[in-house]
C-alpha cells in the first residue's frame, strides 16, 4: 500500500497551497512594501521549481540532464538581464 | 481623420507610385500566370500545404533572396542620394524610410531567412533525420516569417514606411514624433516574424537534441549542426526580449500606455536596452551558423578534418553566453557612468576571444590542406581578412573611452558592414553555392561564380573602406547630405562606385541561377564536390524521406569515414517509413495573422477580433484534428531507391 499511495505528489501539493497561501498574506496583512516584495519573490521561484520538479517531472526522464541545462541555462541569463540592466539604466546611470 | 486618408503614403513621391503600379502589375501577372499555366493545384499541394524540411528550407530560400533585392534597392538609393554633396535625389523624410527599411529588411527578413533555410535544408539531412521535430510547426515558422516580411514591405505602400531607424528608438518611436502608421508596421511586422523564428528555434533545439542518427554523439556532430544548436540556444532565450519589447512598443503607440515615453514614469532608454539585449545575441544568432558553413566550406575543400574540432564547440559555448553579456556597448554614450562602461568594454574584448580562436583554427585546417579553389572556398578565403578588418576595428569601438569619437559616425557604418558582409553574406552564398547540387540536382557555373566573388568582395572593400576615413573626419550616420566644404564627397563616391561593384556581383549571381538552370549537367553524382558529411550520402536529389535506411555514424565526418575508411553507412534492409501529412492549416493561420497584423497598425478593432477568432479556430481544429501521417511502404522505397540510381548513371 505504501508504495501505492503518492505520498511526494500529496506533499508537493499541500506545499504548493502554504506558498500560496503565504504570498497571499502579503496582501492581507500591512506590511512594508520591502518586505511584501521579498516574500512575493521567494515564494513565487519556490512555487515555480515544485511545479517544474514534482508536478511536470523534469528530474523524471532520460532528458534529465538536457531539461535542468537549459533551466540553469535560463536562469544564468535572465538574473544577468536583470542585473546589467538595473545596473546600465540605474545604478549606474549617472 | 477620414478612413482611407489613412492608407495614403504621408510623403508621396513618384518613386512610390511607380512601385505601386509595379506591386499592382506584378500581381496581377502572378495571378494570371499561375491561372494560365493551370498551377494553383501544384502550388498549393507541393509547397504551400508541404511540411517537407527541403521544401521550407527552399521557400525561405526565396523569400530570403527577393529581400536581399530589396533591401539591396535601398542601399543602392542610399549611396546614390549620398554619392554627390547636396544631392536632392531623396529628401531627407524618404532617406530616413530607406534606412530604417534597409536595416529591418537585410537583418530580420533577408539575413535570419537565409541562415533558417540553410539549417532548414541542412541539419536534417546531416543528422540523418527524415525532418525536423515538429514538421507541422516548421511550417508555421515560415508562413508566420513570410507574413510578417510581407506586412512590413506593405508599409511601403500603404501608410508609409518606418523612419525612426532599424533600431526605432524611442521617444522618436513614439506616437508624437512618428505619428504615422510606420512604426506600427515595424512592431507587428516584427512581432509576427518573431513568433516564428521562436517557434523555429525551439524546434530545432529538439531536432538536433532527439533525432540524431545513432552513434551521433553530441561531440560527433558536423560542426554546422553544432553551429546551429547553439544558434538556436540563443534565438530560445533572446526572442522573448524583443517581443516584450515590441508588445510595450505597441502599447504605448497605440493604448497610451508609458513604458517608453519621457513623462508619466516611462523610460525612453530602456527601449534601447531591451532592444540591445536581444539585439546584441542577435549578432551571433547570424554570424554562429556563418561560422558553421566556414568550417564545413574549408575541411571539405582543404582536404582535412576540421582542426581544433573540441576547441571550435567550445567558443560556442562560451560565445553563447558572452553574448549576453555586452549589450550595454550599443549604446556607451547614452549615459552610464564610468565604471558600467569599463565592465561592458571588457566582456566586449573577451568576446573577441573565443572568435579569434575559430578564425586560427580555420587557418590551421588549411594549413597543409590541399586547397581547391572552389567558389564557396573562395567567399570562406575572403571572409578571414576582410571579417578580421571588420573586427579588429570593432574592438576599437568596444573601447568605451574612444567609442566617443567614433559613436554614430560612418565609421561604426563600415565597422558593422564589414562584419555582416563577410560574415553572413559571403557565408550565404558559399552555403548557397555548396548546398545548391544537393537542392537542385544541378551546380553552379564556376566560372560565373568566380566573377561575381570578384564584384562582390571588392565592392564590398570599397564600398566600407571609404567610410572609416569619412567618419573618423567627422561624418554622422543617417545624414541625408552633407555640404561641399566638409570634403565628404570623395569618398562617398568611392563607397558608391562600390555599392554599384556589389550590385554587379549580385546580379551575376542572378545570371548564374538561370544560366546553370539552362546548361548545367544533371549528371553530377550524389556527392559532387567529394564531401564529408551525412547529407552527401543520400541522393540527389533528396527523396521525400532522406535516407531509405538510417546511417549508422562512428565519427564527426561517418560519410568520409564510408568512403575511405570502410565504414558502414547503411546496414539492415528497407522498413517501412513513417512520415507526416501535408497541411494547410498553417498558412490559413498564418494569412489571419496577417490580416490581424495589418487591422492593428490601423487600428480596425473589429478586423483585429475577427481575424484572432480565426487564429484560434486554427488552433482548435488542430487540437481535435486526427492526424496520424502516412507510411512510404517497402516497395515504394524500393522503386524510388531504384530510379534514382538509375538516375544517376552508375
Amino acid at each position: 500500500m505504501k508504495e501505492l499511495f503518492p505520498i511526494k505528489h500529496v506533499m508537493g501539493f499541500v506545499f504548493s497551497l502554504i506558498l500560496t497561501s503565504v504570498a497571499l498574506l502579503v496582501y492581507i496583512l500591512d506590511m512594508s512594501f520591502a518586505l511584501g516584495l521579498t516574500i512575493l519573490l521567494i515564494t513565487a521561484f519556490a512555487q515555480a521549481a515544485l511545479q517544474l520538479v514534482v508536478f511536470m517531472h523534469a528530474g523524471e526522464s532520460e532528458d534529465k540532464g538536457a531539461i535542468y541545462t537549459s533551466v540553469y541555462y535560463g536562469i544564468i541569463i535572465a538574473v544577468l538581464t536583470v542585473f546589467g540592466t538595473l545596473l546600465a539604466m540605474i545604478w549606474g546611470y549617472v | 481623420m477620414d478612413f482611407f486618408e489613412r492608407f495614403m503614403i504621408p510623403h508621396p513621391s513618384p518613386a512610390i507610385y511607380a512601385a505601386m503600379v509595379a506591386i499592382v502589375l506584378t500581381s496581377i501577372a502572378i495571378v494570371v500566370g499561375l491561372t494560365y499555366f493551370k498551377k494553383w493545384g501544384y502550388l498549393w499541394r507541393e509547397w504551400i500545404t508541404t511540411v517537407d524540411h527541403k521544401k521550407i528550407g527552399i521557400m525561405y530560400l526565396i523569400s530570403a533572396l527577393l529581400m536581399l533585392f530589396r533591401g539591396g534597392v535601398d542601399a543602392l538609393m542610399m549611396r546614390a542620394q549620398t554619392a554627390v554633396p547636396e544631392n536632392a535625389l531623396l529628401d531627407a523624410q524618404h532617406y530616413n524610410e530607406i534606412f530604417t527599411t534597409h536595416g529591418i529588411v537585410m537583418i530580420i527578413f533577408m539575413a535570419m531567412a537565409f541562415i533558417i533555410a540553410l539549417m532548414n535544408f541542412v541539419i536534417p539531412l546531416q543528422i540523418g533525420a527524415r525532418d525536423v521535430a515538429f514538421p507541422r510547426l516548421n511550417a508555421v515558422s515560415f508562413w508566420l516569417y513570410f507574413m510578417g516580411a510581407m506586412l512590413f514591405n506593405l508599409s511601403f505602400v500603404i501608410g508609409g514606411s518606418p523612419s525612426s531607424g532599424w533600431t526605432s528608438y524611442f521617444p522618436l518611436a513614439g506616437d508624437e514624433l512618428s505619428p504615422s502608421v510606420g512604426t506600427n508596421y515595424y512592431m507587428l511586422a516584427l512581432q509576427i516574424s518573431g513568433l516564428g523564428t521562436l517557434i523555429t528555434g525551439i524546434n530545432f533545439i529538439v531536432t538536433i537534441l532527439k533525432m540524431r542518427a545513432p552513434g551521433m554523439t553530441l561531440m560527433k556532430m558536423p560542426m554546422f549542426t553544432w553551429s546551429g544548436l547553439i544558434t538556436n540556444v540563443i534565438i530560445v532565450f533572446a526572442f522573448p526580449v524583443l517581443t516584450v519589447a515590441l508588445a510595450m512598443g505597441t502599447m504605448d503607440r497605440l493604448f497610451a500606455t508609458n513604458f517608453f515615453t519621457t513623462t508619466d514614469g516611462g523610460m525612453d532608454m530602456l527601449w534601447a536596452n531591451l532592444f540591445w539585449v536581444w539585439g546584441h545575441p542577435e549578432v551571433y544568432i547570424l554570424i554562429l551558423p556563418a561560422f558553421g558553413i566556414y568550417s564545413e566550406v574549408i575541411s571539405t575543400f582543404s582536404r582535412r578534418n576540421l582542426y581544433g574540432y573540441n576547441s571550435m564547440v567550445a567558443s560556442m559555448v562560451i560565445i553563447s553566453l558572452l553574448s549576453f553579456v555586452v549589450w550595454v556597448h550599443h549604446f556607451f554614450t547614452m549615459g552610464q557612468g564610468a565604471m558600467v562602461n569599463s565592465i561592458f568594454s571588457i566582456t566586449t574584448m573577451a568576446i573577441a576571444i573565443p572568435t579569434g580562436i575559430k578564425i586560427f583554427n580555420w587557418l590551421l585546417t588549411m594549413w597543409k590542406g590541399k586547397i581547391q579553389f572552389t567558389v564557396p572556398m573562395l567567399y570562406s578565403l575572403g571572409f578571414i581578412p576582410i571579417f578580421t578588418i571588420g573586427g579588429v576595428t570593432g574592438v576599437m569601438l568596444g573601447m568605451s573611452a574612444a567609442d566617443y569619437q567614433y559613436h554614430n559616425t560612418m565609421f561604426l557604418v563600415a565597422h558593422f558592414h564589414l562584419v555582416i558582409i563577410p560574415g553572413v553574406v559571403f557565408a550565404m552564398i558559399a552555403g548557397l553555392t555548396y548546398w545548391w547540387p544537393k537542392m537542385f540536382g544541378f551546380m553552379l557555373n564556376e566560372r560565373i561564380g568566380r566573377w561575381a566573388f570578384g564584384f562582390i568582395a571588392g565592392g564590398t572593400c570599397l564600398a566600407f573602406f571609404p567610410m572609416f576615413i569619412s567618419g573618423l573626419d567627422g561624418q554622422a550616420r543617417r545624414m541625408y547630405t552633407y555640404s561641399e566644404s566638409t570634403g565628404f564627397g570623395f569618398w562617398n563616391m568611392l563607397s558608391f562606385i562600390g555599392a554599384l561593384g556589389l550590385a554587379v556581383g549580385f546580379i551575376l549571381i542572378v545570371y548564374n541561377i538561370y544560366y546553370s538552370t539552362r546548361y548545367a549537367s544533371r549528371d553530377i553524382g550524389d556527392d559532387p564536390w567529394n564531401a564529408r558529411s551525412l547529407e552527401w550520402a543520400t541522393h540527389n536529389p533528396v527523396p521525400e524521406y532522406n535516407f531509405a535506411i538510417t546511417p549508422q555514424v562512428n565519427s564527426s565526418q561517418a560519410f568520409w569515414d564510408s568512403k575511405k575508411n570502410g565504414h558502414t553507412l547503411f546496414k539492415g534492409g528497407y522498413k517501412e517509413i513513417h512520415m507526416p501529412n501535408n497541411s494547410g492549416v498553417p498558412f490559413v493561420m498564418s494569412v489571419f495573422f496577417f490580416i490581424f497584423g495589418f487591422a492593428f497598425v490601423f487600428s480596425m478593432w473589429i478586423t483585429a477580433v475577427v481575424s484572432l477568432i480565426g487564429i484560434f479556430a486554427c488552433m482548435l481544429h488542430r487540437s481535435f484534428e486526427k492526424d496520424h501521417g502516412h507510411h512510404i511502404s517497402v516497395a515504394e522505397i524500393e522503386r524510388t531507391e531504384s530510379e534514382l540510381r538509375g538516375a544517376r548513371n552508375e
